[in-house]
């Protein structure tokens, strides 16, 4: 089914917090199979400048998803069981470490039909509770057949 | 942040090594775990078969994952990446077997940009397909 182009330009309200532990980036390490002690290990985290330890560049993926409210929403039209992942991009204004509170706004910047299939781009800013700006993705998924 | 490369012994077009990453169906379902993407494409033969797919398909994550651990291997600090975008060209089949799937990430310096940063363009392939494309990894160096 064709997606809601309504959509465009719908911005989801700001997330509860997230926390960032040190058990959830070890976790999330261990699951990409990266031993870096970077990830695990404070004092190695600190002797390479940081102030605990860090998360892996695709971290953002495990909270900042905040779009997901937007994309279950049934006005949308999406269809789960076709998804796929079609382009993800981060751009970090700084590294993510244990202890940051951060909070994400997910934008639909984008909808459009490539072949028979329908693709989403979804923005979402991540700053602290604060408001410092740490990142930026943009997750662009495809729902196979959605256009056909 | 501390990488240790350092922006003047780098240059344009410098290859850095490919390395094979092993990826089996444990492997999936920890990352569905560590993630909280619990698509059953990623770990459900018979759902990924009732939608099309040949068989369970590794989480686009986990590959683009890959490309980061390659990165930040080479730059030696996870804080060294500013920005990192990829598109999941084809798809990780994983079958069920002790082997599983590899994925090969390759690098290579595209360009030198101001401030000590690079560009590092990565090629990822699993068997005969190029499961990453337009993957790019912007670095800043010592």
């Amino acid at each position: 089914m064709a997606l809601n182009r309504d959509f465009v330009g719908r911005a989801s309200a700001p997330s509860a917090p997230y926390e960032v532990s040190r058990v959830k980036i070890k976790e999330f390490a261990t699951a990409i199979g990266d031993n870096n002690p970077i990830y695990r290990d404070r004092e190695a985290a600190q002797a390479a400048g940081h102030p605990d330890v860090v998360a892996p560049p695709t971290f953002p993926i495990v909270f900042s998803l905040a779009g997901g409210t937007i994309l279950a929403d049934p006005e949308l039209g999406l269809n789960f069981a076709m998804v796929v992942h079609g382009e993800q991009r981060f751009e970090y204004q700084r590294p993510i470490h244990a202890g940051d509170e951060l909070v994400s706004v997910s934008t639909v910047t984008d909808i459009r039909s490539v072949g028979r299939n329908e693709l989403i781009t979804v923005k979402s800013d991540v700053t602290t509770v604060d408001g410092e700006p740490v990142c930026t993705t943009y997750n662009t998924i495809v729902e196979r057949g959605g256009a056909g | 942040m501390a990488a240790t490369v350092k922006y003047d012994e780098v240059e344009t077009g410098q290859q850095i090594p490919p390395a094979d990453y092993p990826v089996r169906r444990v492997n999936l379902v920890m990352y569905a775990g560590a993630s909280g993407d619990f698509n059953p494409i990623h770990w459900n033969e018979r759902f990924a078969k009732t939608v099309g797919l040949p068989d369970v398909i590794a989480h686009g994550m986990f590959t683009m994952a890959q490309g980061g651990r390659f990165v930040t291997d080479w730059a030696g600090d996870p804080g060294a990446i500013v920005d990192y975008g990829v598109r999941f060209s084809s798809m990780v089949v994983v079958p069920d077997d002790e082997q599983g799937a590899i994925i090969t990430v390759s690098g290579v310096v595209e360009e030198k940009l101001e401030d000590n940063r690079v560009v590092v363009a990565l090629t990822a392939r699993s068997g005969d397909s190029r499961v990453l494309s337009k993957a790019r990894a912007v670095v800043q160096l010592a």
